[in-house]
């Protein structure tokens, strides 16, 4: 994939960094999600603080054209706010676990955003004008005593700073008794799917006050709980299909159509385990911490604890490919297990024409795989590379043994810098990858 | 370019590796299995079973209960309330949550450093 020039491959090159240098991190700013929205104008993220920031990509300097536009702030706002849930004596994180974009149908903008228990649907609108010349008012807003008024004219709009405003249209509540770790929209652009440890529920975009809960796997007796939702997703074109993952590696496709509680599954997904291969660690690193559709609805891409494993929606008994995130990693599970590393949920996801997948890994490296070429590359997210169009040289972990120059040692990995989110523009070559605070955007390099 | 004397063959490098990891692949992970085990001689022989959903389904739960406060208040008299150790966020056993151990509802007013004007 990178460097040996010539051909389809592709060299990735630094292009800007948000956020704060100093190593610091108040933990508010931990980034938590990251999003393209369908044209990749617009790029989202959420964090801890239940911040929401858009860069919007500036348009195409034709002159110029040795890049891509760049990504500067559109927006920002509060999404959600810490609460306490007093009959349950529970405390809500504010943390952002999730924003998909919906396709755009007007003027504006609309996401939803999505905390431990609150789904929000947030229209981001652009004002442009504003009325002035009222009768009854004041330029400054004070309202003028009417009978001071001794003749009348017309308000008009007059241009004025470009003001983008968001604003919440829609608060989906009180529907999760756990904690939602995922939100799809449905291709039919009126229903979205969002789901808990436990359960899945159907919403409607226009309905806040009901739900209709498709999937529950919770046990009669909470002590036979043996697994839990990890990650759901609506199919891309089908709007009856969706898929959810579990903690123990399986993933089962649903059908709406089949009975409108979705507990028997129309396709599960599952590798057979040498059950000899069995160790504590199995379950554990086999759960599975993302799951993704390819833009085609052909294959889907799920993400474990070590590997990104590519599946056939036709074949059930085992994934298509499977590519090794950080295999070196595999004698170390005692310590990761330890330090709750192991535990850590890594996403991944598909460039647009969905030849390479891509997907976080420790020491601010990132791991990309070429479908066709069978070729991977690591890349490391730091700002030693900052020069924009500086070719970022790829990066080796050694396992063991010798350690070539250039190479890494797996002990010398920092394991508290993790990407666990990555995204890809729908249409170009350009990736946003969040280390914990900060925001990377690299592009391919334009000739 | 200097990227191609770095990178060796792929197709070649994965071949050996592959053969090395299914071989060595499952060993490294029982050796990391009992590491652990001789760590933590307590731990369950379920190892994926209900003790780590049980705490994941409650993850992040940090609660006061102003009735049980009380009550342990009352019946400790003038003793000291079992608090939180080191870890406050964990709650276990029978550390009842003191408003002390509560963490301090953060102003959420600041602004998102990534939408701060810092260096690119």
């Amino acid at each position: 994939m990178a460097g040996a020039g010539g051909g389809n491959d592709i060299q990735w090159c630094f292009s800007q960094v948000k956020g704060a240098i100093d190593d610091d991190v108040a933990e508010a700013d931990i980034i938590s999600t990251v999003e393209f929205n369908h044209s990749g104008e617009l790029l989202a993220t959420g964090d801890k603080g239940g911040r929401v920031v858009i860069f919007q990509q500036e348009q195409e300097n034709k002159i110029q054209s040795h890049s891509r536009g760049e990504y500067n702030v559109y927006s920002t706002f509060q999404s959600h706010e810490p609460e306490f849930d007093y009959l349950k004596s529970l405390e809500i994180e504010e943390k952002i676990n999730k924003i998909r974009w919906l396709p755009q149908k007007n003027a504006a903008q609309f996401l939803l955003s999505t905390n431990d228990k609150t789904i929000k649907l947030w229209k981001i609108s652009e004002r442009d004008k504003r009325p002035e010349g009222y009768n009854l008012k004041e330029e400054d807003g004070r309202y003028r005593d009417p009978t001071t008024v001794t003749t009348l004219r017309v308000p008009v709009f007059r241009p004025m700073d470009l003001m983008v405003e968001a604003s919440p249209r829609r608060i989906f509540a009180n529907a999760h008794t756990y904690h939602i770790n995922s939100i799809s929209i449905n291709s039919d652009y009126e229903t979205y799917l969002s789901a808990d440890d436990l359960r899945i529920n159907l919403w409607h975009l226009e309905i806040t006050d009901r739900s209709f809960n498709i999937v529950d796997i919770k046990p009669a007796n909470m002590e036979e709980l043996t697994e839990v939702i990890t990650a759901a997703e609506f199919h891309p074109n089908s709007c009856n299909t969706f898929v959810y993952s579990s903690s123990k590696g399986t993933i089962r496709l649903c059908d709406m159509r089949a009975s409108a509680l979705c507990d028997r599954h129309s396709k599960l997904f599952e590798e057979p385990e040498d059950p000899s291969n069995r160790s504590f660690f199995s379950e554990i690193i086999s759960s599975i911490s993302d799951v993704k559709f390819s833009h085609s609805g052909r294959y889907m891409m799920t993400r474990d604890y070590l590997s990104v494993k590519i599946w056939d929606l036709n074949m059930e008994n085992r994934p298509v490919e499977t590519y090794q995130v950080h295999e070196y990693l595999r004698s170390k599970l005692c310590s990761l297990y330890e330090n709750d590393c192991i535990f850590d949920k890594f996403e991944c996801c598909w460039n647009g024409s969905d030849s390479v997948v891509m997907t976080g890994s420790y020491n601010n490296f990132f791991r990309m795989f070429d479908r066709n070429t069978k070729r991977d590359i690591t890349l490391e997210a730091s700002r030693e590379n900052n020069k924009p169009r500086t070719v970022l040289k790829p990066r080796k972990v050694c396992a063991s043994g010798k350690r070539k120059k250039d190479e890494i040692s797996v002990d010398s990995l920092d394991f508290n810098k993790k990407i666990l989110h990555t995204a890809w523009h729908p249409k170009e070559n350009i990736i946003a990858v969040a280390t914990t605070n900060n925001l990377y955007i690299f592009q391919d390099k334009v000739n | 370019m200097s990227q191609k004397q770095e990178e060796e063959n792929p197709a070649e490098e994965t071949g050996e590796e592959k053969q090395d990891t299914q071989e060595k692949g499952i060993l490294p992970e029982r050796a990391e299995e009992a590491k652990l085990k001789a760590k933590y001689p307590s731990l369950g022989q379920k190892p994926g079973g209900s003790d780590f959903l049980m705490k994941r389904l409650q993850k992040g739960q940090k609660y006061f209960d102003s009735g049980d406060y009380n009550m342990a208040k009352a019946k400790m008299k003038n003793k000291q309330l079992p608090s939180a150790g080191p870890d406050k966020n964990l709650v276990t056993g029978d550390h009842i949550p003191t408003p002390q151990d509560l963490p301090q509802r953060k102003s959420s007013l600041v602004t998102s450093k990534l939408a701060g004007g810092q260096v690119e």
